[in-house]
């Protein structure tokens, strides 16, 4: 009797997130996955709903869409990969060289810019990179010349690397703290140089925090297109900006649902990957 | 348990009611005006509703407005198709959505008749074909103007007097030009100038042939273009910041940017000029259909009329708009055109949506899906 009981009450306890997850988030997903064969109606903008491939022939026999792809998943790449560079050593620092005051204290301010707009701190990227922006005051101040960083690909690069850093940053403190003391100690004392100790002990057991650091920087940058409208210039258009552009402005759907799904598939590859690489393992 | 089942029921029945609800039938036009529903729901250009005539509009006939502006007219067809045409009440579509918009049904016929200043309309904007269909009213027509070559006059110090420039490779990175699938109309126009041979004769009607050459000609532009606007505040942004020195525009630009002190000067150039020419059409599914009507009839008085030319840099389609704007600003009736408009208004290129068939009766131009993928092709 209480056995069915507890069952009923788990099972009640399950059913609004389940509920909420099927009707809301599988139900658009499946609703993308069908319009995805579908098509549009240039004149009336009407949804024709007669099964096709084209939107898939197009995005893969254009080359612009793989320019575009190419473009997404390389700045992505690149942003995991400076933020990995920028996180290690202030990761280290937090975790393993200051007190508990200390790392609260440093914590709190690498979450601090979180707490406020992400347009807002976008927007602040305009006004320093811009020609007539902090930037180029600064340098003409030391008498450097003018750098045209706005609206590029290189705006775009600092931008998000600056957006995600603390999104790598926590869970390589948390890899971090983990490592045992008795370990760095016994590689020590088997005379082990401080560069073989970072090698084969430290950076394998840290492998994890970046995958799951990556999630963010990599999946998140790839899925992206309000830093490329606002910071971006000619030929930075992302995925997302493709897709953003075919439902808010041609009001081609079908259109944007194939591009999605694409997205969709190289983002759950990437996830499998970083799987692979313990990203999700709770320790 | 029972609670949350109920809950999931009510939304799932939610979710259907309004995809049928989408589907209700179009209202037939006004026959008379009525009563305030003291809500009006505008979809317009930027510079479209502006507080100095919205104000008086709201105390006048106590029509809250609620405004949404737009950049292009994709945005803007795709903004009232949202919701099934729930959304908004009246729209200022240019020549190049309105088309759409009436084939879209998403806009319903206008009662001419309970638009007092209809009879005062330019003679070639009473029944265009852009917003009138089989001798049916769709839309009134409002305004009207160029696309204009705008230079900041602090680092370009001769005048250009060309589009070339917006193509030069001496103006790399000082470039911006419109987001928008008909800018490729804007090329086309200066091919048609420059590349006779390609035998381009109407901007919005081209063959492949033809869009290849113009595509060809964007995809070298890119290389030079700092960024492309979506919105004409980011034009406005990017000529303040320094970040560009010449562009594609809109003479809204060009006033705002000399009102707030940036030396900007703005130009038609030799080949000529691209344009729009913009109605107020009415939501086939208008929730405030009267205040539409109300709305209607106050920007089309020869005061806002006046107001709206002056503030963006056109010409009102009202013809006893002449006065008003001289008594605003002396001269500005001939500056904007107002006083000897049909020849003027020949010279201009207006946005029309391409379609298939081409003004020659063959079926070989490119619609407008094509010049949308182009667009993409060209931007990257």
């Amino acid at each position: 009797m209480t056995q069915g009981r507890k069952l009923l009450g788990h099972i009640a306890l399950l059913v609004p997130p389940f509920g909420w997850l099927g009707v809301f988030y599988l139900g658009s997903l499946s609703v993308l996955l069908l319009s995805a064969f579908w098509q549009v109606d240039a004149m009336s903008g009407e949804i024709v709903r007669d099964w096709t491939l084209d939107n898939f022939r197009i995005l893969f026999s254009d080359t612009t869409y793989s320019i575009i792809a190419r473009r997404t998943t390389g700045i992505a790449l690149l942003v995991t990969v400076t933020d990995i560079i920028l996180a290690w050593p202030l990761a280290w620092v937090i975790a393993r060289k200051v007190g508990p005051r200390l790392k609260l204290t440093l914590l709190v301010l690498v979450a601090l810019p979180l707490w406020s707009s992400m347009l807002a701190r976008i927007y602040a990227w305009r006004l320093i990179l811009g020609h007539d922006g902090v930037l180029n005051w600064g340098l003409r101040l030391v008498g450097l010349p003018d750098q045209n960083v706005a609206f590029t690909n290189i705006a775009l690069w600092i931008v998000f690397s600056y957006l995600w850093l603390p999104f790598m940053l926590m869970p390589m403190v948390a890899a971090l703290e983990r490592i045992p003391a008795s370990l760095l100690d016994a590689a020590g004392d088997q005379g082990a140089t401080p560069w073989q100790v970072f090698r084969t002990v430290v950076f394998p057991l840290a492998i994890p925090g970046m995958a799951a650091g990556s999630v963010f920087t990599f999946a998140v940058t790839q899925g992206d297109y309000v830093a490329p409208m606002l910071v971006g210039g000619a030929g930075s258009e992302f995925i997302g900006n493709v897709v953003y552009s075919n439902v808010g402005v041609s009001g081609n759907v079908p259109f944007a649902a194939a591009f999605s799904l694409v997205l969709l598939g190289m983002v759950a590859a990437y996830m499998l990957l970083a799987r692979r690489f313990g990203a999700f393992d709770a320790q | 348990m029972k609670a949350y089942g109920t809950l999931l029921l009510a939304t799932c029945s939610a979710i259907l009611t309004t995809q049928f609800s989408t589907a209700a039938h179009a209202q037939a036009p006004l026959s008379a005006i009525g009563k305030s529903e003291g809500d009006l729901n505008v979809v317009a250009w930027e510079g479209y509703a502006d507080d100095a005539w919205v104000k008086p509009f709201e105390e006048k006939t106590g029509c809250k407005v609620h405004r949404k502006y737009v950049g292009s007219s994709d945005e803007m067809v795709a903004l009232t198709r949202m919701g099934g045409g729930k959304g908004f009440d009246v729209v200022s579509a240019s020549g190049d959505a309105s088309l759409r918009l009436i084939f879209g049904k998403t806009v319903q016929p206008v009662n001419t008749a309970l638009i007092p200043a209809f009879d005062d309309i330019m003679p070639e904007l009473k029944a265009p074909g852009f917003n009138t269909v089989k001798d049916v009213h769709y839309g009134v027509s409002y305004e009207w103007g160029p696309n204009v070559l705008m230079w900041n006059t602090k680092d370009i110090t001769t005048a250009p007097t060309s589009w070339s420039i917006i193509y030069d490779k001496a103006y790399a990175g000082v470039i911006t030009v419109p987001d928008n699938p008909i800018q490729i109309a804007d090329a086309a126009l200066y091919l048609s100038h420059t590349k006779p041979e390609l035998g381009i004769t109407d901007p919005y009607e081209l063959t492949q042939p033809q869009m290849d050459a113009v595509v060809a000609l964007l995809k070298e532009q890119r290389a030079l273009v700092k960024k492309y606007w979506a919105l004409a505040s980011d034009e406005v942004d990017l000529f303040k910041s320094g970040d560009a020195h010449v562009g594609a525009a809109w003479p809204y630009q060009a006033n705002t940017l000399r009102a707030a002190g940036v030396p900007v000067q703005d130009t038609i150039p030799t080949e000529g000029a691209t344009g729009w020419a913009d109605s107020w059409m009415i939501s086939a599914h208008a929730q405030h259909p009267n205040c539409a009507y109300l709305w209607i009839n106050h920007v089309m008085t020869p005061k806002v009329q006046a107001q709206q030319a002056l503030s963006f840099g056109e010409t009102p389609a009202n013809t006893k708009a002449c006065a008003e704007m001289d008594a605003l600003q002396p001269g500005s009736c001939k500056q904007y055109h107002a006083d000897a408009s049909p020849a003027y208004f020949s010279s201009i290129k207006f946005w029309k949506t391409p379609v298939r068939q081409c003004g020659n009766g063959q079926n070989t131009c490119l619609d407008y899906s094509a010049w949308q993928r182009a667009w993409q092709q060209v931007k990257q």
